[in-house]
């Protein structure tokens, strides 16, 4: 057998020249018998051809003038170019932000904020950005160095609380700075979310709808776990019905039906709200799937001892049962993150301008006609960038955490 | 002084547990309940306004009046609606089944390749992995549709393989067999030929059991459904013909067009899905212990045989329970059809019908009535299936 995990080669057996030699890797790897070279010739040729048809495809065939004439346009939607500056001012106080909480809860300039404070510089490199693009960026990387070196000041007891206050107010103040308040002609007249798009909103409708169904799945998965009948159906029916049908007829169901069920007059509740409601309830059916797992993970010398000591159930719950729960199902929950960034995707379907909603208007648009693999490709690569950045750091937290080891 | 057992200690009944579980669970009822009603009522309000009746299922009755890209049974714009709905429902069945057919295969294959020993091999299946499985499906099958398959030639320049296959922006041509008048009489050779293998099956499984050494009972199976077949082919004048297309003109003429939207569709979802089955069948494969295959090679069971006895069956169990969400997945995610214009389930009913008769709480308890069961079906066919291979435990 070569494929399937076959028996490897003893190292110990080796000459010592051949453990370490290129030559002995290409040998053990490669070449270790005639299916083994073949294999390796054929893979060595399939991807010649793929790199090939790629390389010619980027550099000869595609037109990519499309990307920077659109690039506002990708990042932000329709948000007035007038009031770009608000969305910069977010990225600041994020950079800011992170630099707090990084300070407050890890303490140290490690690698990770290395590469974390890297991000806006290496993004100056960019061929096409203007030079105030730069200069923003640069800021954003000041700012997050800020946020760290006045963390080391401040005078603060509980670190972990602190460091949730931060990021509820930053919650807050980002909310504000989007959405704008006042007059239509004061200092920040206010952006209707429909005109949010690009990245911005897909970020967002990420952030929001797993922030949104978090407690909502955490309830539903105790309901479902719940002694009490009458709870535990209605949560399972809950949970298999959403689990049973696809996303894409439940945002249909919020854009069409949604108003439908709200009392008449009820003042119009804006598309982008409709589709966060559907994708929140659909998200929570999958949380509490996934919390579930982790509450059946909890031994049951656990319930046993906190009654034991005399907890309430509620006290149980919260104290002991919930945390040991939620810290063996994080890494499935950054998964379930993932899946609902992709599934935002959806939203392009009912009129909302996404990443892919902005991404088909441009096609449209005639002076970029036929740019659709430009376009789709470009938008590929953003998803994929942030999907693997996340699954790679969910990898690694795994590791740290050992959840795979037991 | 009275002298208090503590068994006589009774809590407060604010402070029972039986008291609370009873009265929050009315309580969660009640609201629940209460909300329900306050939406229904809403929504019944509303749509009196609208329509006559509120809820009815007659116009299914009613002409459609629009016509269908494609479609496995008959059709026309002069028929009904509810016949448009199955025409739908046929199409998501077609490239459901269809897909999760390849997906398996490709995910498999995948799969297999992430383990190799070979270095290049390996990295390769990785990197399908690590590409696929971080791309939106829904980009994946819109760059599908107008990136690739509205990006082929016209008909008159098709690309030609095999001078069989016509790949052009219409679509997809394949050789497709024309049934003659032998076909019937075929078919009945062919049952009689499943029913033949089906008794040596039984029989040799018996033999099996009382000399305890079991024969290749599936391997038999086949041999036997297909040397009938064959026979059958050879003896019968010619079953069935095959129709190979040929380019006349600026069409292709016979053969069997596969649109350009159900290959988009059916490669996306194939792409898309193998790499999450890639996942799942290497887990299940390294889920088997190293001690299983050491104890199956002291025992002097040959490679093959360690794969087909040990390996497999246990990897099996593990594999089996992702991967029936993954075919769900796959089912659900068929349905993001609208967005190429292939004419499914949610295409047809949720945009077309309901569209033109606005009846929306009707139209959406038909589409998820039908995900659901298909749901719920497959879990259930796939919990028989899981307990029939589950570990019998003491």
């Amino acid at each position: 057998m070569t494929t399937a995990a076959g028996t490897p080669t003893d190292r110990s057996v080796l000459p010592v020249t051949e453990r370490y030699t290129l030559l002995g890797w290409l040998r053990r790897n490669l070449f270790s018998d005639l299916f083994n070279s073949l294999l390796t010739i054929v893979a060595v040729a399939s991807i010649f051809i793929v790199a090939r048809l790629i390389l010619r495809w980027a550099f000869n065939t595609a037109e990519w003038g499309v990307i920077p004439a659109n690039f506002n346009l990708i990042m932000r939607g329709q948000y007035p170019a007038i009031e770009a500056w608000r969305l910069w001012l977010v990225i600041y106080l994020l950079g800011t932000t992170v630099g707090l909480v990084w300070r407050l809860i890890v303490g140290q300039f490690n690698t990770t904020a290395r590469i974390l404070v890297a991000i806006p510089l290496v993004l100056m490199l960019i061929p096409f950005f203007s030079m105030g693009t730069r200069l923003y960026l640069m800021i954003t990387a000041v700012a997050s160095f800020a946020g760290y070196f006045i963390a080391g000041y401040l005078p603060i007891q509980h670190r972990g609380r602190a460091a949730s206050y931060f990021v509820m107010a930053y919650l807050v103040v980002m909310l504000i700075l989007l959405r704008g308040a006042g007059a239509d002609d004061g200092p920040m007249p206010p952006v209707q979310p429909i005109l949010w798009g690009g990245l911005l909103l897909s970020l967002l409708l990420a952030f929001f709808g797993i922030t949104l169904s978090f407690p909502l799945g955490v309830l539903l998965a105790l309901g479902r776990q719940s002694k009490l009948p009458a709870i535990r159906v209605m949560s399972v029916i809950y949970i298999e019905f959403i689990r049973g049908v696809p996303l894409i007829s439940l945002l249909f169901m919020g854009q069409i039906m949604l108003q439908l069920f709200l009392p008449d007059g009820f003042p119009l509740v804006d598309r982008v709200l409709r589709a966060l409601v559907a994708i929140t309830l659909f998200s929570a059916a999958y949380t509490a799937e996934n919390v579930r797992g982790g509450l059946q993970s909890i031994p049951r010398g656990q319930y046993e001892a906190a009654q034991a000591v005399g907890l309430s159930t509620y006290q149980s719950t919260i104290h002991i049962i919930l945390p040991q729960a939620l810290r063996a199902v994080i890494p499935v929950l950054v998964g379930q993150f993932i899946s609902l960034f992709k599934d935002t995707t959806l939203v392009a379907l009912v009129g909302i301008f996404d990443l892919l909603g902005i991404a088909r208007t441009i096609i449209a648009n005639p002076d970029w006609l036929g740019t659709q693999q430009e376009v789709f490709a470009v938008i590929a690569v953003l998803f994929w960038i942030f999907s693997y950045t996340m699954s790679f750091a969910s990898r690694r937290l795994e590791r740290r955490l050992g959840v795979g080891q037991r | 002084m009275q002298n208090i057992h503590a068994s006589q200690v009774r809590p407060p009944f604010y402070r029972d547990e039986r008291v609370l579980g009873v009265f929050s669970q009315i309580l969660v009822v009640v609201i629940v309940l209460g909300l329900g009603l306050f939406f229904f009522n809403n929504m019944i309000t509303g749509l009196r306004e609208k329509h006559s009746v509120a809820i009815t299922f007659s116009f299914l009755t009613q002409t459609a009046g629009f016509d269908i890209g494609e479609s496995l049974i008959e059709y026309s714009r002069e028929r009904t609606y509810l016949r448009a709905f199955v025409v739908g429902l046929l199409n998501t069945f077609q490239v459901a089944v269809l897909g999760i057919i390849f997906a398996t295969a490709l995910g498999i294959l995948i799969g297999v390749m992430r383990l190799s020993t070979n270095f290049l091999v390996s990295k390769i299946a990785a990197v399908y992995i690590d590409i696929f499985r971080n791309i939106p499906l829904l980009v994946l099958l819109i760059f599908w549709a107008q990136g690739v398959f509205l990006k082929l030639p016209r008909v008159a320049d098709a690309i030609v393989l095999a001078d069989a296959f016509y790949l052009s922006n219409r679509g997809v041509a394949i050789p497709w067999g024309l049934p003659t008048d032998s076909w019937g009489t075929y078919l009945i050779v062919l049952a009689a030929g499943f029913i033949a293998g089906a008794v040596l099956a039984y029989f040799l499984r018996e033999h099996g059991k009382r000399t305890g050494r079991m024969p290749l009972v599936t391997l038999w199976f086949i041999v036997t459904v297909a040397a009938v077949g064959l026979i059958g082919w050879i003896v019968l004048p010619q079953p069935m013909t095959l129709d190979v297309p040929t380019l006349e003109g600026f069409n292709t003429q016979g053969g069997k067009i596969l649109s350009q939207q159900f290959m988009a569709l059916l490669s996306g979802l194939i792409i898309y899905t193998a790499a999450f089955i890639a996942e799942v069948v290497r887990a299940g494969i390294q889920s088997v212990s190293k001690g299983q295959r050491e104890a199956a090679t002291a025992l002097g069971l040959t490679a093959a045989q360690t794969l087909r006895l040990i390996i497999f069956p246990q990897a099996l169990r593990v594999i089996i329970p992702p991967l029936t969400s993954q075919y769900l997945n796959l089912t659900k995610n068929s349905s993001l059809a609208i967005a190429i214009g292939y004419p499914d389930l949610f295409a047809v009913a949720g945009n077309t019908i309901l569209n033109q008769t606005g009846r929306e709480i009707e139209m959406f308890t038909m589409i998820m009535g039908t995900y659901l069961s298909l749901s719920l079906l497959t879990s259930f066919l796939m919990n028989i299936y899981n307990r029939r291979i589950r570990l019998v435990e003491r």
